[in-house]
């Protein structure tokens, strides 16, 4: 379903870059430094989105860009306006552009520090609908209802999403997460959904499971699943839970698409404020997310490079910020992936050109 | 005078909803318990099985109902809500009729019994009568279903001004709000500001604002953060049954919910029809619920005693349940628990 990379003049691309607040800033120019080292052929339309905006000027510039760019890569939006005319961005965004998926794959780097090993978990969650619909409205004083939509277009879309991801990858199974015991309606329709696409997918195992239930055996037994497949909370809560048994919000990314589009950002979606500007951040995430655009791109020489070098410093070199117990910096981890690049086996001026 | 006194609290009568799956079984091992250490309670077991009121509908027996407001105390075992349409949860009814508004589920790490996690203390407080349970859904039009969250300002403060007065009462030092008010504005947005207006009179309780999502994260990589939570109900369901995964599963965890028609203590596990009737499940959650209401109904010594023995046949681990590695029936378990007491 991912679009297919446009060709662009020179072989070189142009993707919009959206920093986003806190860390955000510091990430994406780890990103620059990286690409701008090892000849990546891509241009950055880089566009800032000011937090404390009332309008929604530069988020609308912001969109127009994706649009004509077809890719981007982006850190966390902070929305600051506390009026309810102005939703979330990084929800307006996802909407907006139809991306309708978003994909975690975490996989144990050996070495990290973590209460599980060897976890290889998949998680497609429902990006653009559910309890992200943000239609509200107060009753009378004091009594607020909240609208979470489930559709069978946008269920049967993912699920088919799921499936098809699930077999190109060599995947045995398939988890719903649900909570249809309580909705009934909204989650039974989702649940029901994915069972009868399912059924167009002999090959891959099927289950479900409620999110609970989900919750308890991720942290006690995460190797028993394999994909799993969750409405947009749920699947909020599982990228968390998940990412935080397997060495937390630093490491690893998360990919949303859309028939159209294709957004790439670290998985947790975290801003980061308390830690912006210290140079202690993992950048990890993000490079991880550069990655997986170079991949979705097209440009795999590059994008394997970059990852074997990610691989060496986080699990040869146990090159570890803070969040990871240990004591190096953002920078350290940065220099690391450089002194790789350069040893390398890849020659970089034959591919920039 | 204190002869009367003497003699109410000898047979203080109490409901007892044994439940459906593995509930008859693990009541049956909690029953048996508090028989050996003579626990001075007369158990009025009750079925709540739904019937046809005389208005048509479906409801919990009234002669349930009028045990709970009489006696204004019950243990209850897990009930079954089947998935799929015309099934209103019945944990959820018996929540409305006696207005459980919260639900307190501790969670801490057994010591002698070795899990993941072993600095797990963490309590968390559940919105117990609205938000994500509403029960009001409908399909709009063909294939665009809708579900509603209702949240009000009444439930939310009430619920937050137990939090703080539970963290005042156990001697905890923080409250924090779990949340997603950054996407639920108004909804999220009128609990957080329940939770906030209540914390201004609690000054001597430490008050912090999380999202659900980081609370997820941070709680599986370090409990240790975490003290009293307090949420709307549906994280409160996803993040309490977590908390209980980090300290060894279901089967460990008490929960009381409390409200102003009475308080009913029970299980966090569901009926789990994969080991109902073959002596396998874990009577533990359902026991240290029973301590929780013994606390409630201010028999300490009586708690401290079972809770003690049980914590002592677990750290033994000569007959541990299944779900705790070992290979014990439920009643081997039991019998051990019994012969401390005896
Ligand atoms: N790249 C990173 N490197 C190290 N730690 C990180 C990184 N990203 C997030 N974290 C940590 O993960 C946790 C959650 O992140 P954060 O506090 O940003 O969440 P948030 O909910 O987005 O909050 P806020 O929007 O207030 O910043 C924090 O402890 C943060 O320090
Ligand atoms: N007391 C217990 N002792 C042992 N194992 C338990 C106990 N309670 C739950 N489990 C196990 O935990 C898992 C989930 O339990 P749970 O009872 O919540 O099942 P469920 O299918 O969600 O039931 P329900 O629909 O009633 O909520 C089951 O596999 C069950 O075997
Ligand atoms: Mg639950
Ligand atoms: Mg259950």
């Amino acid at each position: 379903i991912a679009a297919i990379p446009k060709a662009q003049y020179g072989g070189r691309h142009t993707v919009t870059m959206l920093p986003g607040g806190g860390i955000g800033l510091e990430l994406s120019n780890y990103v620059r430094e990286i690409f701008r080292y090892a000849g990546v052929p891509v241009d950055f339309e880089v566009i800032d989105i000011d937090p404390n905006s009332e309008t929604n000027d530069d988020l609308d510039y912001a969109i127009t860009s994706i649009k004509r760019n077809g890719v981007a890569i982006k850190g966390n939006i902070e929305t600051k306006s506390e009026a309810t005319g102005i939703i979330s961005r990084n929800v307006a965004l996802r909407n907006e552009l139809d991306l309708f998926v978003n994909v975690l794959h975490c996989k144990s780097y050996p070495g990290v520090r973590s209460h599980h090993k060897d976890i290889d978990l998949i998680v497609v969650r429902q990006n653009t609908e559910g309890e992200y619909a943000m239609l509200e409205h107060e009753s009378v004083r004091g009594v607020v209802e909240s609208l979470k939509i489930i559709t069978v277009e946008a269920s049967e879309r993912l699920s088919r999403f799921a499936f098809e991801y699930a077999r190109k990858n060599g995947r045995k199974k398939v988890t719903t997460i649900h909570k249809a015991n309580i909705m009934k309606l909204s989650d039974g329709c989702f649940l029901e959904t994915s069972k009868r696409i399912a059924k167009e997918y002999p090959d891959i195992e099927h289950n479900n499971m409620i999110i609970d239930n989900t919750c308890m055996q991720l942290v006690a037994k995460p190797q028993q699943f394999d994909v799993l497949l969750t409405t947009n909370l749920y699947g909020s809560i599982c990228t968390n839970v998940i990412c935080g048994l397997v060495g937390g919000a630093g490491l690893y990314s998360g990919r949303n698409y859309g028939d159209h589009y294709a957004v790439f950002e670290p998985g947790t979606r975290n801003t980061g404020s308390s830690i912006a500007g210290k140079n202690i951040c993992n950048p990890f995430a993000m490079l991880n997310a550069s990655v997986d655009m170079l991949n979705h791109l097209g440009h795999t020489q590059h994008a394997n490079a970059i990852s074997t070098a990610i691989y060496e410093t986080i699990v040869k070199d146990k090159i570890h910020t803070a969040d990871l117990g240990g004591t190096a910096s953002s920078t350290d981890c940065i220099q690391n992936v450089l002194k790789h690049l350069a040893a390398g086996q890849v020659s970089w001026h034959g591919l920039a050109n | 005078s204190g002869c009367v006194r003497n003699f109410a609290s000898q047979t203080k009568k109490v409901t007892l909803i044994p439940g459906d799956g593995i509930g008859p079984e693990i009541s049956a091992a909690v029953q048996k318990i508090f028989a050996t250490a003579q626990v001075p309670i007369e158990w009025e077991s009750v079925d709540v099985t739904p019937v046809r009121n005389p208005d048509g509908r479906f409801g919990i027996p009234q002669a349930a109902i009028d045990s709970v407001n009489r006696n204004k105390v019950g243990l209850k075992g897990p009930l079954m809500t089947p998935v799929g349409k015309g099934h209103r949860s019945l944990n959820l009814a018996l929540r409305k009729e006696f207005d459980l508004y919260a639900n307190v589920r501790p969670c801490r790490s057994l010591e002698g019994y070795k899990t993941l996690y072993d600095d797990v203390d963490v309590v968390t407080i559940r919105e117990n009568t609205e938000g994500e349970y509403s029960g009001i859904e409908h399909e709009i039009v063909d294939g665009v279903v809708q579900s509603i969250k209702l949240i009000t300002e009444e439930a939310s403060k009430r619920v937050a001004e137990y939090a703080f007065q539970y963290a005042k009462e156990n001697h905890r030092s923080k409250v924090t709000v779990v949340h997603k008010a950054n996407i639920m504005r108004m909804s999220d947005g009128l609990f957080l500001r329940c939770c906030r207006e209540t914390a201004d009179k609690f000054p001597e309780i430490k008050f912090e604002e999380r999202y659900l999502d980081t609370v997820c994260l941070n709680m599986v990589q370090d409990p240790r953060q975490y003290d009293v939570l307090v949420m709307p109900n549906l994280y409160g369901d996803i993040l309490s049954d977590m908390c209980a995964g980090l300290v060894g599963g279901l089967g460990l965890t008490p929960s009381g919910n409390i409200g102003l028609g009475g308080a009913l203590f029970e299980s966090v596990h569901g009926t789990a029809p994969d080991i109902a009737g073959k002596d396998l499940a874990n009577p533990t959650a359902l026991l240290l619920s029973a301590v929780m209401m013994l606390r409630h109904m201010e028999m300490n010594d009586k708690a401290d005693k079972i809770q003690k023995a049980c914590f002592e046949t677990i750290k033994e681990g000569k007959y541990l349940t299944g779900d705790l590695g070992g290979k014990a029936k439920c009643s081997e378990f039991t019998n051990a628990i019994c012969e401390k007491l005896a």
